[in-house]
């Protein structure tokens, strides 16, 4: 095993860990303003990667396709805000879950119903595709260095939206205190519904960028969702540095951990077994992880105040 | 004779006559909601076609959605057995959820004609007479791959395969055929979708070509991948990942990779010249190899309703083991075990206008059969 | 008699009649219906063990479900192919008993249930759902990637397993065990709400200061009732994979908890006999909705939404009122 394979491995665990960010701020965003779980989370998901092909199989352009996929899923996020997801904040966690997943279901076969039950087609523009020689001689896909670098710009414009603007400041104020906000004269449900499409166009940018590098189907915001929420909690709910490193933190130990179990199991057994044994626990590795955060920290690694 | 006599007699005589006029009753269990619906609708749509165009109306077929959940496909099973009382099951297209209903099914009598999935142990150990695969057992293609990997000289591959049964048949299925070394041997996570990490291994283990079965949304998300990646080692796989419904998917990325499989379009017999004509001008799309198999298992079916009554049990298997139909993929014989003995080819994916679809290279196993025939007892 | 009361009499009747009623038409597949009904059911009470009673909303209970069929699956390949479970330190052999299997997924979930309770504890409110659901996510992706019984293509049973003086491959006999089953836990689980510890449990989820007060340890009451829930959770996963004569790691998988959640959910959080009218509504709807379009699953949507919205405190909030609802 050489240092580059390793450079390699770190740089597509970073890659990973800030697509999850961008999923993740949106849900702990919505979590922490308004206490909302919300399992549709990977729907808008789903919706922006959907938009995004259609867009760019229709104009051609990725740029549009982006552009598509962000208002797309705000929009989305703002109608099922303003119809559904509204009646459900001074609801218990339960009545929540029971609803966002009736809108998964919603959502998934919706989705179906327009576009086919086959996978479409997006691919990567042909000005991002092929790959970069970094220094040291590390030889990495063009496309995915920029996946870090607008996942860099995000969070950083994430952190300035919170910390330095008007909005912010709601928001901040939203979190720690709900009827206060409301006592003050801001106008809370146009903010509730500000946030939740804020939520939803960064998980439907998400969906444009990851979809043209996968596979873009019914269901694929799902295993992505549970992701998030892995990341959110270890990260601690509602904070958005949390994400921040809760995401590289999964990225990093989900990429290193497929790549190193099975050749550290092979010091030990003989090939097959350890690659058997070493996948098996490379596919535990994040929840395992996430427990063990949880059991040292029960309200993650940034969490204050109570959930 | 007396009057009870007569009476019991008049009854049979009926009963037989109805049997007859009934024709045979078949349940269609297939996934048709769901991430994994263009599958089941491929399989439905070629089955369909095939009692359409026989002109048969004694044929009744009652379809039902497994959502590609085990539980599901179990209590129809139930249903189709208990309440519609069919004939004959067929439809499913996953493994876990065959091996949830066939045993259950042929050991209630009834026959089995599977479309698609083939997992080893109904091939061997646990075959039945009453279960007939119409597609392969699970590892012909991937052994397919191995002997094209000799024949085209490839020495050190690259194999990788979702950390599940029949990820683990498709590698042995590779390596039992496959004569060369091997560079790396990989499981990944079952529907993961990011193999950065896996491509990133490949690109430093110095191999001469990867081989890999990943199903459904996994290839397409590999081959995207792999193809950014910039490597460009020769890529060897079964067809599932190359098929017609989700080639169009994967793009550019696909183009020349090289698959295996017992059929394609362009395979040159009058059956499959018809069948790729029909399926198109009644759907609106070109056929998949599922819609090939679902095509293949009707046909067999109603070879056999021609042939025998499905009340005569005996009569009825023997005429489905005589495979006596015109398969969309030339020759077709049942080996011991009920399972196909047929050619297979590797296929090159090109482009066609803009449709991404697969051209016939040529054959690499002749008649072939499957590893575990053997261990069939029946 | 309380409205819930009757409510409670009315829904065990019918989900008594209706199979009976099946079986003099000879539809045994309604039959099955009903014992799938039966079977959910006592998952659901089973939850709501930890999550009506004790507060604890646990997203992972498909673990002790799964471990549950396992057990079943598991004991009754070895004795049906005469292979010995282990022979080292001492030889233990399959069973095809049903009762012998119960006590075995009761177990095994016990002893799940008291590990994965004992560290999840440490946690509250949404990190509780999580770390709960990391705990399931291990199982389900270990029973994947582990060959020996199947991975995930499952393990097949030819024949349902035995129970004394019964015939339990005919639908109306296995559906009559499941719902007395079914109703013994339910009697339980009634008496254990109304005990000392259940009571204690109660005001523990609403105010764990006080309880604590009054010298008694929250966590332990809370454990224990998590336990307990495991328990009745791993008993219905057995009588499950005895249904299919099948058991995989769908069973171990988050929809599987989230499934659950939802039977509880429909039919009225923290009410004894909710998940039974959650349950069967649920099979219901699958069973109608089914047929009815291909893209059935946003009609399921649109109705669990409109249960949600509109019926607060699920089926029994609806029907029973709100005299005893849950906070």
């Amino acid at each position: 095993m050489s240092l580059i394979l390793l450079a390699e491995q770190t740089l597509n665990g970073l890659q990973f860990g800030m697509m999850l960010f961008l999923m993740a701020a949106g849900l702990t965003l919505i979590f922490g303003v308004m206490g909302l779980i919300n399992l549709a989370h990977g729907s808008l998901y789903m919706v922006g990667a959907f938009i995004a092909a259609a867009t760019a199989a229709f104009t051609g352009s990725f740029l549009l396709a982006l552009i598509a996929s962000l208002a797309a899923a705000a929009l989305a996020g703002v109608l099922i805000e303003m119809t559904i997801i509204r009646r459900l904040y001074e609801r218990d966690h339960l009545d929540q879950v029971l609803a966002t997943f009736a809108l998964i279901l919603i959502f998934s076969e919706g989705t179906r119903w327009v576009f086919g039950s086959f996978p479409l087609y997006l691919d990567i523009p042909d000005a991002l595709s092929g790959t970069v020689t970094l220094p040291f001689g590390v030889e990495y896909s063009l496309y995915r260095l920029v996946l870090i670098g607008v996942g860099l710009v995000i969070a950083l414009g994430l952190f300035l939206l919170i910390g330095k603007t008007r909005l912010g400041i709601r928001i901040r104020a939203g979190e720690n205190d709900r009827e206060m906000i409301g006592a003050l004269g801001v106008d809370i449900s146009r903010l509730y519904t500000l946030v939740f499409a804020l939520g939803a166009a960064l998980a439907g940018l998400a969906g444009a960028l990851i979809g043209a590098i996968q596979s873009v189907q019914v269901g694929m915001g799902e295993p992505v969702l549970i992701l998030a929420f892995v990341v959110i909690v270890i990260g601690g709910i509602g904070s958005i540095k949390g994400a921040l490193v809760g995401a590289l933190l999964v990225g990093l130990t989900d990429t290193l951990g497929r790549f190193l179990l099975p050749k550290a199991f092979a010091l030990v057994l003989d090939p097959s077994q350890a690659t058997a044994i070493g996948s098996a626990l490379a596919s535990m590795a994040i929840y395992i992880l996430m427990a063990g955060v949880l059991i040292l920290r029960p309200r993650g690694l940034f969490g204050g105040a109570a959930s | 004779m007396t009057i009870r006599q007569l009476f019991l007699s008049a009854c049979m005589a009926a009963m037989a006559t109805g049997a007859t006029a009934e024709g045979v009753k078949v349940g269609m269990i297939t996934t048709l909601s769901g991430g994994g619906a263009g599958l089941g609708i491929d399989v439905r749509d070629g089955f369909m076609l095939a009692v359409e165009q026989s002109g048969r109306d004694d044929i009744e077929v009652v379809i039902e959605d497994d959502q590609r959940k085990p539980d599901v496909a179990v209590q129809l099973a139930d249903k189709m057995i208990q309440s519609e009382k069919v004939d004959v099951l067929t439809g499913i297209i996953w493994s876990n959820l065959a091996m949830a209903v066939i045993p259950g099914a042929v050991a209630q009598g009834k026959f089995y004609l599977s479309p698609n999935a083939g997992p080893s142990v109904l091939a061997g150990k646990g075959c039945n007479p009453n279960y007939f695969n119409v597609a392969w057992q699970n590892d012909n293609l991937h052994e397919a791959a191995g002997a094209y990997a000799n024949s085209a000289r490839l020495t050190n591959s690259f194999i990788l395969a979702p950390n599940y049964p029949a990820g683990q048949d498709a590698l042995t299925g590779y390596k039992r055929f496959y004569e060369g070394e091997l560079a790396g041997e990989l499981y990944t996570k079952l529907g993961q979708t990011d193999y950065a990490s896996e491509i990133a291994q490949i690109r430093a283990a110095g191999a001469d070509s990867v081989f890999f079965f990943l199903p459904g949304g996994m290839g397409i998300s590999f081959m995207k991948q792999y193809a950014e990646s910039g490597l460009d080692l020769p890529v060897v796989g079964p067809a599932f990942s190359f098929d017609q419904g989700i080639l169009q998917a994967v793009g550019d990325a696909a183009l020349g990779v090289r698959n295996t499989s017992q059929w394609s379009k362009d395979l040159d017999n009058p059956a499959n010249t018809a069948f790729v004509e029909s399926f198109q001008a009644k759907y609106d799309r070109l056929p998949s190899l599922y819609a090939s198999q679902g095509f293949d298992t009707a046909n067999l079916l109603i070879s056999a309703v021609e042939a025998a009554d499905v009340g005569d049990q005996d009569a009825f298997r023997a005429a489905l083991k005589a495979a006596d139909f015109a398969s969309t993929r030339g020759d077709f014989e049942f080996g011991p075990n009920n399972h196909p003995i047929q050619d297979f080819y590797v296929r090159e994916v090109i482009q066609e206008g803009d449709v991404f679809t697969n051209k016939v290279e040529s054959l690499v196993l002749e008649s072939h059969g499957d590893a575990y025939a053997a261990e069939c007892k029946m | 008699m309380t409205r819930e009361t009757a409510l409670n009499i009315v829904l065990m009747a019918v989900l008594l009649a209706v199979p009976l009623a099946a079986w003099s038409l000879d539809e045994p597949f309604v039959i099955t219906l009903a014992t799938r009904a039966a079977i959910l059911a006592i998952a659901g009470v089973g939850l709501n063990v930890a999550l009506g009673l004790g507060g604890l909303v646990s997203f992972g209970h498909a673990v002790f479900f799964g471990l549950g069929g396992y057990a079943m699956g598991i004991l009754a390949h070895h004795a049906q192919t005469y292979t010995p479970l282990m022979t080292a330190p001492f030889t233990i052999d399959g069973t095809t008993s049903m009762p012998v299997i119960w006590l075995v997924a009761i177990g095994v979930s016990v002893l799940a249930a008291l590990a994965i309770g004992a560290l999840s504890l440490r946690t509250t409110g949404v990190y509780f759902i999580m770390i709960t659901l990391a705990f399931a996510q291990m199982v389900y992706y270990f029973a994947i990637s582990w060959p020996a019984y199947g991975g995930e293509d499952g393990l097949s049973v030819y024949v349902r397993n035995g129970f004394p003086g019964l015939n339990t491959m005919d639908p109306i006999q296995y559906f009559s065990l499941c719902y007395g089953v079914l109703a013994l836990v339910l009697l339980g689980v009634s008496r254990l709400a109304r005990s000392p510890f259940g009571l204690m449990l109660q005001a523990a989820r609403q105010d764990p200061e006080r309880v604590e007060a009054i010298g008694q340890t929250p966590y332990r009451l809370y454990l224990t009732a998590f336990v307990i829930s495991g328990a009745i959770t791993g008993l219905s996963g057995a009588l499950f994979a005895d249904l299919n004569r099948f058991v995989s790691p769908t069973m171990l998988s988050w929809h599987m908890s989230g499934e659950i959640m939802i039977f509880v959910i429909l039919g009225g959080v923290g009410r004894v006999f909710g998940p039974v009218a959650g349950a069967a509504l649920f099979i219901l709807l699958e069973h109608l909705l089914g047929g009815l379009s291909a893209y059935w699953h946003v009609y399921l949507g649109a109705m669990l939404l409109g249960v949600v919205l509109f019926a607060r405190g699920g089926l029994y909030g609806l029907l029973a009122g709100r005299e005893v609802a849950h906070d």
